[in-house]
């Protein structure tokens, strides 16, 4: 409050001074006489200076994309001042260069100012937004070994009351194979299981027993085609988990299988 | 009278093939004497009771096999209620329902008769029971039981009363009756395969394991002390051990195999037999009671399940295997050597269940049917002599002989799911005992 006060008091006595003074060396002062009339006819030669002259002004690349930088480039003779506006300001080689980052498209002024005039150039940094990202959202999610076990191998189906790998079960097995060789490869620490089942018309007691030589001899084909025993285990469920239930061979065949889960 | 059972059975067992009826006609008791069991009442807070009691009394005597149950509708219209009711009739006066001949002769023509009535007494369900041979000529000849039953005052109470008075009678004929006897099985019913137990005529149903995981193929040691069972809690079929009177599991050591399973035990409750994947093919292997001190007893590359050791020798084993084509009933020493088969070669054999007298094995075989149509049939050990009990209806699985020796608990889909049910050794007297859920697999015990 008192500084606030104090400052009007100061300005109202200085405009008070300036006035007084004004008004008192006008009132003193004699008109000045016209100015002599300058003879324009015989053209005198003017005292050689010369215009600064801009030999080149660009930017390099001319087109980026948003965060990307351009190279101005400039060369620029009998300038004594040289400007690059926005952004740049002054600089002082003639020929020299300045890395820019327009954050949108730009156009860059250079005014060269010399002892014989100015000159100016301009440059068009144009920048576009770049491209989005590649739609492969969670960029590297490894998918479930369970569900990718349960795609990719197919179950390999027995004769009645056999547990010998037949033709059939070879051609399955050899495909599993080599999935299952890329699939345990890129799960290290999963472990793969077989799992031997039996159609419902044994009993289940030596089902039981059937369904364990399945899932093995199952895993025995596997490791003679290099698979790692340690990564493979085997259950037996004998005729404890039927796909389906009905008394036709089509769902007996279904049920004598080898079944491999990530389980 | 048990001798006597077993010298007819070793005659029997010498007549072979030719008279296969006598055999399984002595295993379930032979000529049987005619018996009257009517309805008893009751008085006071027993009144509402008397249909279990009645029910149970019945099935009891009509299950066992020992007796020709009179037709109820030859009965008299007046029936005793007490010894005191029995009035001898003149001569030349056709007798009532109240004196011996009324039973005796035509139409009822029994040979026994039940009768007496309960009351409400302190509280109690009391029963005045009286078994009365009718074709004795006076009434103090005729008596045979006379006796005061206590029970409590609800169906559980007249149920046991019934099983008592019932199981006095049957002990008369040398019959040692089944009350008392357990029945463990496998159900589904509390969502996954668990075992469960129930009385021997399918009452008081109890859940004894609560693994929630497949738990099947129950066996019990031959004193009941011990119950087996193979279950996936570990995740693989492994054999578990529980005490059947504490419920409590017991140590058993697994062998490192993917499959150990269908453990039976020894009649002298110190070893047992099981089957186990240790060596690639699951083969039997005895151990002791712990699963330690463990002997291979069959080896190569086939299935050998099911192993069970004769009840009354100890010495030799049937199991079954696949070591020939389709699974066989196959016979051994509990040392595993001289193996034979035992059955033709055709269809599947499979569930051997050894009669308490070492002489006979129960089975289930589909000879004449298509695969999987499994029917029971009765095996004379000596001379490999059978009987078919089943017929056709469905699967017929998993026989196992009751304590008594006449009667066989097996498990069935003739009716649509599998259920348990109770026969006589002839194949007559089929009582389903089970309807709750999915049910097999039932093992008879002490």
């Amino acid at each position: 409050m008192n500084r606030k006060s104090l400052g009007l008091i100061a300005l109202t006595l200085s405009l008070v001074l300036t006035g007084a003074g004004c008004k008192k060396k006008i009132g003193a002062v004699a008109p000045p006489a016209p100015p002599p009339k300058v003879e324009m006819a015989p053209k005198v030669e003017a005292p050689k200076l010369s215009r600064p002259t801009i030999s080149s002004f660009t930017a390099e690349p001319s087109a980026i994309e948003k965060g990307n930088s351009s190279t101005l480039k400039w060369s620029v003779k009998d300038a004594t001042k040289v400007t690059i506006t926005p952004g740049v300001g002054e600089v002082t080689a003639m020929d020299g260069s300045r890395a820019v980052f327009p954050g949108s498209t730009t156009t860059y002024r250079l005014v060269a100012e010399g002892a014989g005039g100015t000159a100016e150039s301009s440059a068009t940094v144009t920048v576009s937004d770049p491209p989005p990202p590649p739609v492969v959202a969670p960029a590297k999610v490894k998918e479930d070994f369970t569900t990718l076990v349960s795609r990719e191998l197919a179950d390999v189906t027995f004769d009645y009351d056999k547990s010998d790998i037949n033709e059939n079960g070879r051609s399955v097995l050899t495909r599993n194979s080599d999935k299952l060789k890329a699939i345990l490869a890129d799960y290290p620490s999963n472990m793969l299981t077989i799992e031997g089942h039996c159609d419902e018309r044994g009993s289940a007691e030596y089902n039981l027993g059937l369904g364990d030589r399945r899932a093995l001899a199952a895993k025995d084909f596997l490791q003679q085609l290099g698979l790692g025993a340690d990564r493979l285990r085997t259950v037996s469920y004998g005729k404890e988990r039927p796909q389906c239930t009905d008394a036709t061979e089509d769902c007996y065949q279904k049920n004598r299988r080898a079944h491999f889960s990530g389980n | 009278m048990k001798k006597k059972l077993l010298i007819a059975l070793g005659v029997c067992a010498l007549v072979g093939w030719a008279q296969e009826s006598d055999f399984v006609g002595k295993l379930t008791g032979g000529v049987r004497p005619v018996i009257a069991v009517p309805d008893l009442r009751g008085s006071g807070g027993a009144q509402a009771l008397m249909s279990v009691f009645n029910s149970t009394l019945y099935a009891d005597l009509e299950t066992s096999g020992s007796f020709k149950m009179a037709p109820k509708s030859n009965y008299p219209i007046q029936v005793p209620q007490r010894p005191q009711d029995f009035q001898k009739p003149a001569e030349n006066i056709q007798p009532t329902g109240l004196w011996l001949t009324g039973w005796a002769n035509p139409p009822v023509s029994a040979n026994y008769l039940t009768f007496g009535y309960a009351a409400e007494s302190n509280g109690q369900f009391v029963l005045y029971g009286w078994l009365y041979n009718v074709k004795q000529p006076d009434l103090t000849n005729a008596q045979m039981i006379g006796k005061t039953y206590l029970g409590s005052l609800n169906d559980v109470g007249a149920r046991k009363v019934a099983h008592e008075f019932a199981a006095d009678i049957l002990k008369l004929f040398g019959v040692e009756g089944l009350y008392g006897s357990k029945i463990f099985f496998v159900s589904t019913r509390s969502g996954t395969k668990e075992i469960w137990s129930m009385d021997y005529d399918g009452q008081n149903e109890k859940q004894v394991t609560v693994y929630k995981t497949i738990t099947t193929m129950p066996s019990i040691s031959p004193d009941g002390s011990r119950l087996a069972f193979t279950s996936y809690l570990s995740g693989l079929p492994q054999i578990v051990v529980h005490s059947a009177e504490t419920n409590r599991r017991l140590p058993f050591f697994n062998q490192q195999a993917s499959m150990n399973s269908n453990l039976s035990f020894a009649p002298d409750g110190k070893r047992v037999i099981y089957s186990s994947s240790v060596g690639g093919y699951p083969n039997l292997y005895g151990a002791d009671l712990n699963g330690g001190n463990i002997k291979r007893l069959t080896s190569g590359r086939f299935i050998d399940v099911e192993a069970k050791i004769n009840p009354k020798t100890g010495s030799d084993v049937m199991f079954i295997s696949g070591r020939g084509g389709p699974q066989q009933l196959y016979r051994m020493s509990i040392e595993g050597t001289d193996v034979e088969r035992m059955s033709t070669g055709e269809g599947q054999v499979s569930n051997p269940s050894w009669h308490p007298n070492g002489g006979y094995v129960a089975f289930s075989w589909t000879m004449g049917f298509q695969p999987g149509n499994f029917n029971v049939f009765i095996m004379d050990v000596a001379d490999r002599k059978f009987v078919q009990l089943t017929h056709g209806a469905g699967r017929n699985e998993n026989p196992s002989w009751a304590p008594d020796g006449r009667h066989i608990a097996f498990a069935s889909n003739r009716s649509g799911r599998m259920q348990i049910y109770s026969m006589l050794a002839d194949g007559t007297q089929v009582r389903q005992l089970t309807s709750a859920g999915r049910n097999e697999m039932p093992v008879w015990s002490k």
